[in-house]
This record gives C-alpha cells, structure tokens and sequence, in this order.
C-alpha cells in the first residue's frame, strides 16, 4: 500500500532509493557508535506510536480517485518528494520514515473514517492530508479525539485553529487583503464583482473581501454571484459584468466551472489584458485544464508560484521534476503540501519526541529556511507567516510575478472586524 | 440594477442575452439527444451517458496534440476530424457495451441504471489511470476563439454559434433517422412491439445495439464540442448528466420534440433567472418549476418509462 500506486516515481529516483534501501542491512552491520546519533526509541515514543529503532510510520491521506483527485495529486506528490528527501537526508530523529497512504476518495465520510484507521490501527506519528475545507471539518473531530496531527496544506477560510492541526497554507485574510491593496493602488480599481463557487470558502473569503473593499479601501462592490459546484455555463453572469462594468473582476470559482468560465468569458470577448480580473482560486494546476491563451492577462494571488525565483525554489522545481516528470506543472497547494513533512520533522527533533504532544509544543516558532517559497515560519497560532505574491498569467501556463509583500503576513484566522 | 444604463445599452445586453439563452438551449438539447435516443427509444437508464461524452472529449484532446505535432498545417480544420472520430469511438463503445453488459439487463430495467452506474465508474478511473487525474487543456483553432461584433456592444462568441450549428445539424439528422429513414422505422418498430417485429423479420438485437450505439455516438460528438465550453477531466462527465436527465425526463421521455421543447423551456428560463437572479438562486427556482410541472404532469417520469 505504501508507495505502489499508479504514480511511479521515475527510474532515476527509484534506483537511489533502492540503493538507500539496499544500504541499510550494510548500516545495520556497523559498529554500534554509528547509531549514536538516533535516540532509543523508549525515550522518543512514550505514547505508542508506530516508532521502531529504524522506523516511524507517517501517513498519506489524500484523494486519488474521485473529482477531487484532480487538486489531490499535486499534494500527494510532493509530500513523497519530501519525505524521500528527508529519508536520504538520513530520516528524522535517526529513523527512515515509513509512508501509509489511504484514498480518501474525493468523499468526506471517508476521510474521517481513514484519519480514524491511520491513527488508531497504524498508530502514524503524522498524517499529511485532507485538501477541501469539507474533508478537513470532517477528519477533525478524529485528530482531536485520538490526539493525531495533522498537516493541512490548502490555503482556506480560516476561522479555525486546532491543537492538532498545522495548517501550511494561506489563512482567507493573509491571501486577499494584501491583493486587494495592491489591486486598489496598480489598477486604481474603484469597483468589484465577485463570482464564486456556492459553498463555505469563497462564501467566507469573499466575506472578508468585502469588509476590506468597503470598510478599509471605501470602495464599492458592484456584484455578488455564487454559482453551484460544477456549474458549466457562465454566459448570463458574464453579460452582467459586461453591463455593470466593474474594474476588477475578484473570482473563486473552483473544479470544473474554472475551466467553463474562463473559455466562456474570452469566447464572450471579455479581453484579461483590458479588464482587471483577480483570482484566488487558481494555480498552475489549474491553468493545465484551463488552457493558458484562455486565461493569460489574469491576476491571481498565492504564495507561491512555480516560477518563483530563487535558489530554494530552483532546487525544489528540478527535484520534483525528477521525480514526477518533466511536464508536470506545481501549484501553490502542492507546494504547501511539501513544508508539511519538514515541519514536521524540524518541529520532531526540537522536541527531541514523535510524542504528538511534545511536537505541537515545539512547534511554535519553528523556522524553515530552506523553503521553497522562501521562508516560512509556524505561528504559535498553528498557520505559517508567510509572503504573498500576485502574478499575471502567460500563455504558457506559468506565471510572472508582479507583486510580493515586502515582509512576511501575521497569520490571522480569526480575524476582528471581518466577520 | 437598470437604472444607470441608455436604452442602446440595454437594448444591447437583452439581445446579447438571449443569445446567451440560444447558446445554453443548444448545449442542452445537443447533451440530451444521445440520451434521448437510449432512454427515450429504447428506455434504458444510461448513467454512464456522461462518461460517453467525456470519451469523445478526450478523443478531440487526443486529436488536437496529434494535430499540433504532426499536421499543424491542418490544425484549423482538426475539430471536424475530432469530432468524426469522437462519434466513432463513443459508438463503437457503445456497441460494446450493448453487447456485453445491456442487453442482458432488456427486462430488468433498474438493474440497467445499476449497471450503468458501475460502467460510470469503471470509465471514471480508468480515464485517470491513462490521461491522468489532472484535467486537460483542448486548443482550439484561431477562428473557434473569440467573438463576433454584430454592433458596437453586440458581442456574439463564435464557439457558441458553431454549437449552435452542430446541434442544428445533428437533430435535424437524427429526426430524419428516426422517423425518414427505414433504420428509423425499425427502431420505433421494434420499440412498439419486440416479438412482432422479429417476426416480420427485423433482426431486433441489430437494432437495439446500432440504436444504443447511436445514441453513445451523439454524446461523443456533444463531449467533443464541449471542450470548446466546459472542462475535460475523468469525472466532468457528472457535471452534465443530472441536467440531461432532467431534459429528457422533463420532455417525456419517448418524444424527439419533447426533449427539444423541455431544453428550450428549462434554458431560457435558467438564463433569463441567471440574469436577474443569482446563479445558484436561478437554478433552485428552475428545479423548484420542473418538480412542480412533473408534479402535475408525470408522464415523463422515468420509473414509469421502463420496458417491460
């Protein structure tokens, strides 16, 4: 179960895993000193968890069937880049890490069913997973019963915060606001149409991007549109924009629609190098589906982006190329998705314990130097500071980047005032 | 809402929406005629329609890289050939399906819904497992993009006027097959009364799989011209299959004009509560209007269309 699903890493990478593999019987054949380095396990696992003398069990749960499997995958290859990584790197606290992966299958129920198996009969120090905010809700409850700990890697709404849960993605307000700031002084932009997908995230942050337009930036929102999941006809919405002429077209429209709204806004004549459109809801991931002539001229906010320049990121792009294949393309989720397993593992060894609650405490504060984004740096709030960044989408399908804040966001989930 | 607006404006906006209106009428009856064919012609409870069309969606994907590669000479003309080949591959899967899985389900009609439903996801995964689980991009040629400029603020987009005329063209094709055609006569024979029209000599399992194969056929070529409007992924197949049914079911399942009539009423009125409206608001009343109709009208509904 653990590794052989259908995405096989590549040749090149399976050989030097396999070879790290075929060195470890030569390792246990070394002097004893040579484990110096590597606590007992007495000492690093008092509360039963899946830790051996050469092994910690860490979990996989992810959507790879299902709609959802579409975003999922992403995630789930970078999250085994980072621990093959970690492992070669010689493991965390002396121990390689072992992966389980359960399917949660694009259906909430059953992420919370399969956080329940990785928890209770495979005892795993960690879990990566859960994308959709519904999926996290629904695990939830299960990593806060039977004290689990979670890496969640979607920016979302905010508006929570669990002891049991380190959220590496954007919080609503560390995503919008500072977008709509630079939107408001680039563009001069005086009004707003918001268009979303009808459920809680694009409810909640074009919520708080409401507040901000209308309390702090005193200007005006023109249109609020909300459309089913799935929803693949977008032409009378799009001749209301035309009507009401908003300068910035502010957009969370996710899955499917994505892709029938932006072929359905160029058809319709709307030209992105004209009117300012914002988008929080797409990443490189998208734009593969999308078409990149269908979306260039846009602008949306992340924070990451795949062309992101510098020597982290350089690093990090050629490795996961390696691994899954030239042609695939990294989304700002996937990204988030691949801090979770260092995090992790920095926040294991201050703590000197896998113990989940040794690790939540050293947590706080811990810094990541060497990510991909840049640097981040876990809030004692359980989110991560980070930059945000508007680029403009090219016909390519990658991004040029415009704009980034020139110092790290304070995560906020529970912000005052826009609620 | 209309308060700021010159009457050339609006004048503007009310035609450019009902053509909006026209275009989503097109798209509905072009997904609803395969099923029509199936469900309403043959009264099976097709699930895996969705999949059909997504078929013939990967289809035009496959064809558009094959052009881009090998051909990019002929790339303005690939959506023909795409979708030729989309009615091909969809038919003759369809005909596959017929053979090995329906046929043996004529007399257990809701087991056929069942089965169906498993076929779905068989197609589902096994799309993931060749194209991927990430959606795909279908380039279109430079004069499927973009708009045309009837007036100053009248824009009508090109790709919703080709659907337009696709759709146009493959209902008055398959209004002819049905009731012009001595294949068409057959079918509706044979729908009427299965062992009399055996015993004239119709080879009534030839019948059913080229109708079933019909049926998948328009469904691979609606996939394929949705590329140009909507997403091609495993699972965008689910995106249209409850509208479809809806259609179908709505029209009264046996009649070709049924169904154009049930996608012009449940278009225009989507579009125009769209408008006016906001877009889950819209489709909640539009629903709201079906069940209530059906409520008074049942004919249509599909447990009573079963075939027995």
């Amino acid at each position: 179960m653990a590794a052989d699903n259908e995405h096989g890493p590549h040749s090149a990478l399976r050989r030097k895993l396999l070879m790290g593999l075929a060195s470890i019987p030569a390792m246990a054949m070394m002097p004893r000193s040579a484990f110096a380095a590597a606590p007992p396990t007495s000492a690093v696992n008092t509360t039963g968890l899946a830790v051996t003398d050469t092994e910690v069990t860490v979990g996989i749960l992810h959507s790879a069937t299902g709609t959802m499997a579409i975003s999922e995958t992403g995630s789930i290859q970078a999250e085994k880049l980072a621990i093959a990584q970690i492992n070669e790197m010689g493991g965390v606290l002396g121990r390689k890490i072992k992966v389980i992966q359960e399917d949660g299958a694009s259906d909430w129920p059953t992420f919370a069913e399969k956080a329940k198996k990785l928890l209770v009969n495979d005892h795993c120090a960690a879990v990566m997973g859960c994308w959709t905010s519904a999926s996290r809700k629904a695990a939830l409850p299960v990593f806060e019963q039977y004290n689990g700990l979670l890496y969640y890697p979607t920016f979302y709404e905010g508006l929570e915060q669990s002891k049991n849960v380190i959220y590496t993605g954007q919080e609503a307000t560390q995503q919008i606001l500072e977008s709509l700031n630079w939107v408001t002084k680039e563009k001069g932009a005086k009004t707003f149409f918001f268009i979303g997908s009808d459920y809680i995230w694009p409810r909640t942050s074009n919520k708080i991007a409401r507040k901000h337009i209308e309390n702090v930036l005193k200007t005006k929102v023109v249109g609020e549109e909300y459309f089913p999941l799935g929803h693949t006809q977008f032409n009378s919405v799009i001749n209301k924009i035309k009507l009401t002429k908003p300068d910035v077209i502010f957009t969370d429209v996710v899955g499917g629609s994505n892709v029938a709204f932006y072929k359905q806004l160029k058809a319709a004549g709307i030209d992105l190098s004209k009117q300012t459109l914002l988008t929080i809801s797409v990443t490189e991931d998208e734009i593969d589906g999308i078409g990149g002539d269908n979306i260039a001229g846009a602008y949306s906010c992340m924070k990451y982006f795949q062309s992101l320049k510098n020597a982290n990121n350089e690093k990090f792009v050629a490795a996961f190329h390696k691994m899954w294949g030239e042609k695939t393309v990294i989304g700002d989720v996937t990204q988030a998705a691949y801090l979770g397993p260092f995090l992790w593992k920095m926040a294991c060894e201050k703590a000197g314990s896998f113990d989940v609650d040794k690790v939540v405490a050293a947590s706080a504060d811990i810094e990541f130097k060497e990510a991909p984004e840049g640097y981040v740096k876990i809030h004692p709030n359980h989110h991560l500071w980070s930059k945000t960044r508007v680029a403009k989408a090219l016909p390519s399908g990658q991004f040029e980047i415009v704009y980034e804040s020139p110092a790290l966001i304070e995560p906020n989930p529970f912000p005052k005032g826009y609620q | 809402m209309l308060g700021d607006y010159s009457l050339g404006d609006l004048g503007a906006i009310f035609a450019m929406q009902g053509f909006a209106g026209l275009i989503l009428f097109s798209v509905y009856v072009l997904m609803a005629l395969g099923l029509a064919v199936i469900f309403g012609q043959m009264g099976v409870i097709n699930m895996a329609h969705g999949e059909f069309m997504i078929l013939g969606a990967y289809v035009t994907y496959l064809c558009s890289t094959f052009f881009q590669t090998h051909l990019p000479g002929l790339f303005g003309i690939y959506f023909f050939v795409a979708m030729i080949l989309a009615f091909l591959a969809s038919g003759a899967l369809g005909m596959i399906v017929e053979w090995t899985l329906i046929r043996h389900l004529y007399k257990r009609p809701l087991d056929t819904l069942l089965a169906t439903w498993g076929l779905s996801l068989i197609l589902q995964q096994s799309y993931r497992t060749i194209f991927g689980a990430r959606e795909v991009g279908v380039e279109l040629p430079s004069w499927l993009i973009g708009s045309v400029q009837v007036t100053d603020t009248i824009e009508v987009p090109i790709n919703g006027l080709f659907v337009m005329a696709i759709t146009t063209l493959i209902t008055v094709g398959v209004g002819l097959l049905m009731y012009r055609s001595r294949f068409g006569q057959q079918v509706r024979a044979v729908m009427q009364n299965r062992p009399m029209a055996g015993a004239v000599g119709i080879d009534t399992e030839k019948v059913d799989r080229y109708t079933f194969g019909l049926g998948c056929g328009i469904a691979g070529v609606a996939g394929s011209a949705f590329t140009m409007i909507g997403s091609t992924g495993p699972t965008s197949g689910q995106l249209y299959i409850v509208d479809t049914f809806l259609i179908v079911v709505f029209g009264g399942a046996a009649s070709l004009l049924g169904t154009i009539a049930s996608a012009f009423s449940i278009s225009q009125t989507q579009s125009t509560l769209e408008f006016f409206l906001s877009g889950s608001t819209a489709k909640v009343l539009t629903l709201l209007a079906v069940v209530g109709i059906l409520m008074v009208r049942p004919q249509g509904l599909f447990t009573l269309k079963v075939r027995r």
